[in-house]
């Protein structure tokens, strides 16, 4: 098997409620490798939502490692960790999380912002990306104008733009009907497969937990082998 | 069925950093309404206490102040032997006839040059005003050139402690004793005798005379005397009156100064108010949705909205008037612009003024709430419950 | 560009708030920029007092009266042009808030002193040959509709009595600044009818106004006359006109402090006003800043976004108001003409008014921005969440 992408060894993170510190994970150590589709399930506070943040470098942990090919990004700054965030992970979220006053196609444009790419450059990537999502008909709605699903895909859209390595994804159905659903577990499921996006999911919802192909569930911040 | 109070004032305390930031709007517009009404009404407290209700003024005819006023000699001895005069102890009339110039001395504070009044005294005028007592130092000797100063210019002008020596109409004149008339008008005067003041500044006439009457009633009687009198060419007033008629040129610039500045603040704070209200029905839509179900009327909910504009105007107003109050340990000092004399007077908070603040901070929330009490009001229950 | 246009789409989000806050700016700089021109219209005739005409008068104060018996005295005092002499009338018109200013000049000498009063040389004859005549300034004559031949009373408070004359010209100014509201008339007038009935107060002046021939004699030859009267009866202080207005304004100055402070209570009040808004938006976007916080955009960027929607809306509200100010101001002023002859708004308010906005703008942001560039990413979605 090759060098896994992320490994993550002893990862411990508590919350401080008043003066309580309560363990939300207590040391995990495992191993994803390039090109996993792996679903996170687990009743709530179980502590499912917080690994995914700290594998995304979008919460810090408090000791352990997380380390993406050569990088532990438990050490980076808040700003390394910006700019690694921009380079390699793209995002999904329960509730889409477009920004209401963008059109679908500046939406999607929004991350390319960070990079060096020209306006034109930036544009044509961003047609591009909501093409591979079905929806290039639909580039200059607003997104209150657009149903559920296709808010979500304009935000798997955002996710990919920017050709991410990593894709997190957290209660990506939560919000949608069963056929949404399907939908979006089917498209997440062409990225892993046809564009080799190793994709992280947290999850309740049974059917996108199987449509991973690897599920790993978490009680109490211990993490169970499921499969 | 109305909506509990509590529910208005407890999203208040919710959304603290915009109740605080639409209060503090608030609390300074009334602030600035409540310091001038409380210096316009200092004034006029000021004025209205240097006079005694008893005492009569005459000045000439059609003077607008007793700095320019002038009486003969010969008119006054007329005023000062009419029988509503009262008697002193020594037999003599309770009259005074006095002498008031204007000098322009250097104020403690910046330097410039401000103009004191002078009064030059006659044997009663003390007498006539019993509100004035000696704080430091002695009366001043008559037929001497040793004054007393009031408070108010020992503190407000700089070489007038006692021992200092000041100098004006061609003379030394030394500083012997301070004088408080407590929060009145001559406790910004300068006062030496009368008759060395007339022979300083060559003058043959004197500015004023005061009457002290055998009794309030008897005042009538004496302005007809006086003013009915073909020798005299004068004007009477009471003293009290007399003061209060300084005082209303400065006071009405005062407020109307102070209201049309507040009116045009107060539309500042009243969009502030209005725009904290509309968020405050936006991010709530589906709250309300759920009371009209509960049963709650739209009358209901206009009023809990109303009441929570109202809440937090008060809130300001009360902020506002808590920063006024402090300026009641304030003296301000300025120029009358009838008598063209310093005159120092403290900022006066009144009752009046408490309730005209709150009832202005109330109108302030009314306006400003309304429009968005009126949205929240007229939401529909179904469409409001699905935006939950 | 991207990034500006979502500022700008952002500020307009809240159409009714954005209209609000703008307007709340708008008035409150309006307000401003009325007070300081107020200011300057209290300050402005000082500045139109010419360096050329210096004032004698009473060195114990200005309502002290001085000897007629002086002129000759200071006419022979070297670098003197001319001597003109009256007094402040204080008459009454009808009613005390009808107030304007009048002053019994000796008239020949008076308009030589002032360039500036531009009459019509047949009025000007009327009006020297008359010795019940009088003079007024054109926004004073429109005022009370007065027409040349018109009589008018005024009620005497230093002199008593009714005293009347008849207007034989209106005097317009030669700069914009000059004061158009005063009314002149004959001092013999007054001073005669003073030596019937009340003989100790006739041949008394207020003040001299000298002429001199050169500005840059003022202080020597101010120095000379005032030594002239040196231990007499009555002393004298001779000053530029210039210092001599400046007398004047200082004694409102602490009416003119408390306006100063208010002026800037306005700003404050502002100021709340658009923090409050900003707050508000900013804690409703708390999540759209954190999606892009996930999208790696830092901590700069997105309180520039914050700052940027800040300085839209302020920025908006003070062009707006900048706009209106001069406008407002000339409407204001032609109401107002009796008390402040000249009423225009200075490059300076316009230029101290940007400066509000500006800081108004950065100030409301600045708590906001502060906090959007601070919260973990974790955190605003957990609030959220």
């Amino acid at each position: 098997m090759d060098t896994p992408l992320i490994r993550i060894r002893d990862l411990c993170k508590a919350y401080t409620r008043g003066d309580q510190s309560i363990p939300v994970l207590a040391g995990i150590t495992f191993d994803i490798a390039a090109g996993e589709f792996l679903a996170l399930i687990g009743p709530s506070g179980s502590g499912k939502s917080t690994l995914l943040n700290l594998i995304a470098g979008i919460d810090t942990a408090d000791s352990g490692q997380i380390l993406v090919g050569d990088t532990d990004i438990v050490t980076l700054s808040e700003g390394e960790l910006a700019d690694w965030r921009s380079g390699h992970v793209g995002f999904i979220f329960q509730f889409y999380n477009l920004i209401p006053v963008l059109t679908a196609l500046e939406n999607v444009e929004l991350p390319l912002l960070l990079t060096s790419l020209t306006r034109h450059e930036r544009r044509e990537h961003a047609a591009h990306a909501l093409d591979a999502v079905g929806l290039s008909d639909r580039l200059d709605h607003r997104p209150n104008q657009l149903s559920g699903g296709q808010q979500q895909r304009v935000a798997i859209a955002r996710a990919i733009v920017a050709d991410p390595d990593i894709i997190v994804a957290d209660e990506p159905t939560g919000d949608l009907d069963r056929v949404s659903a399907q939908d979006i577990l089917h498209l997440m499921d062409r990225l892993n497969t046809e564009l080799g996006k190793t994709i992280i999911m947290v999850t309740h919802d049974q059917r996108a937990a199987d449509a991973a192909h690897r599920v790993r569930s978490l009680d109490k911040g211990v993490l169970h082998v499921s499969d | 069925m109305p909506v509990p109070l509590s529910y208005s004032y407890r999203n208040l305390l919710t959304r603290r950093m915009t109740t605080v930031l639409t209060a503090g709007g608030m609390s300074l517009v009334v602030f600035v309404f409540a310091a001038t009404l409380m210096l316009a009404e200092g004034l006029r407290q000021t004025l209205v206490s240097t006079g005694l209700p008893t005492n009569a003024v005459i000045l000439r005819k059609g003077s607008e102040s007793e700095v320019q006023s002038g009486i003969e000699r010969s008119q006054a001895s007329v005023m000062t032997t009419r029988p509503e005069i009262a008697v002193a102890p020594d037999g003599t009339a309770m009259a005074a006839r006095e002498v008031v110039v204007l000098i322009g001395l250097p104020r403690a504070s910046t330097g410039k040059i401000s103009n004191a009044v002078i009064r030059g005294t006659d044997l009663k005028s003390l007498a006539l005003r019993p509100q004035v007592r000696m704080a430091r130092g002695r009366e001043p000797r008559r037929g001497s050139t040793e004054v007393m100063v009031g408070k108010n210019v020992a503190k407000g002008f700089t070489g007038t402690q006692i021992g200092d020596r000041l100098r004006f109409g061609k003379r030394e004149w030394e500083v012997v004793g301070v004088f408080d008339a407590g929060n009145t008008g001559f406790s910004s005067e300068i006062w030496a005798d009368g008759d060395q003041v007339m022979r300083s500044f060559g003058r043959d006439a004197y500015s004023i005379v005061v009457a002290g009457l055998r009794d309030y009633g008897a005042y009538e009687a004496f302005r007809a005397g006086i003013e009915g009198d073909p020798r005299l060419t004068a004007e009477t007033f009471r003293e009290t009156r007399y003061y209060e008629k300084q005082s209303e040129m400065m006071a009405k610039f005062l407020r109307v100064l102070g209201v049309s500045l507040t009116i045009i603040f107060s539309l500042g704070a009243m969009i502030g108010a209005m725009i904290t209200m509309y968020s405050a029905v936006a991010n709530r839509v589906p709250e309300i949705g759920t009371m009209r179900a509960l049963g709650f009327g739209r009358s209901s909910i206009l009023a809990a909205f109303l009441a929570e504009s109202v809440f937090l105007s008060l809130l300001g107003g009360a902020m506002g008037l808590g920063a006024a109050a402090v300026l009641n340990f304030f003296t301000f000092s300025t120029t009358n612009f009838q008598t063209f004399s310093e005159l120092a007077f403290k900022f006066a908070l009144t009752g009046d003024i408490i309730l005209l603040s709150l009832g202005f901070s109330v109108f302030m929330g009314v306006l400003g709430g309304l429009p968005p009490a009126l949205r929240a009001s007229r939401l529909k229950i179904v469409e409001a419950l699905r935006e939950a | 560009m991207f990034l500006i246009r979502l500022i700008v789409k952002n500020a307009f989000r809240h159409t009714l708030r954005s209209f609000l806050t703008i307007l709340g700016i708008t008035v409150a700089l309006l307000a401003f920029g009325l007070l300081r021109t107020v200011m300057d219209a209290w300050h402005m005739g000082v500045e139109a007092s010419s360096a050329t005409r210096l004032v004698t008068r009473n060195a114990v104060s200005l309502v002290v009266p001085l000897p007629l018996s002086y002129r000759e005295r200071i006419r022979g005092v070297p670098g003197i042009t001319h001597v003109s002499y009256g007094n402040w009338f204080g008459g009454i018109y009808i009613d005390e808030k009808n107030f304007f200013a009048n002053f019994v000049v000796e008239p020949e000498s008076y308009l030589a002193l002032y360039p500036e009063f531009l009459i019509d040389p047949t009025q000007k004859n009327d009006f020297l040959r008359d010795r019940k005549g009088a003079i007024v300034g054109r926004k004073l004559a429109e005022r009370f509709n007065w027409k040349v031949g018109d009589t008018v009373t005024l009620k005497g408070t230093i002199y008593p009595g009714q005293w009347e004359m008849v207007i034989r010209g209106v005097y317009d100014g030669a700069r914009p600044d000059t004061d158009l509201t005063t009314l002149l008339f004959h001092f013999d007038y007054v001073d005669e009818t003073m030596k019937k009935t009340s003989p100790s107060r006739s041949g008394q002046v207020g003040f001299f106004m000298l002429g001199i021939t050169d500005p840059d004699l003022a202080g020597e030859v101010s120095r000379a006359v005032d030594d002239t009267f040196k231990n007499s009866q009555a002393e004298t202080l001779t000053e530029t006109e210039k210092a001599f207005q400046l007398g004047f304004v200082a004694m409102s100055e602490a009416i003119l402090m408390a306006i100063n402070l208010v002026s800037y209570v306005v700003i404050l009040i502002i100021l709340a006003v658009a923090a409050n808004t900003m707050a508000m938006s900013v804690r409703e976007r708390t999540a759209e800043f954190a999606v892009m916080k996930t999208l790696g955009f830092k901590g700069p960027a997105i309180a520039s976004l914050v700052l940027g929607e800040s300085m839209i809306l302020s920025l908006t509200g003070t062009a707006a108001a900048l706009a209106l100010t001069d406008p407002l101001a000339q409407a204001f002023g032609s109401t107002l003409s009796q008390y402040f002859p000249v009423f225009a708004v200075s490059r300076e308010t316009i230029l101290i008014g940007l400066g509000a906005g500006v800081f108004v703008g950065l100030a409301a942001a600045a708590l906001p921005a502060w906090r959007v560039w601070n919260t973990p990413i974790a955190e605003s979605f957990r609030r959220i969440g």
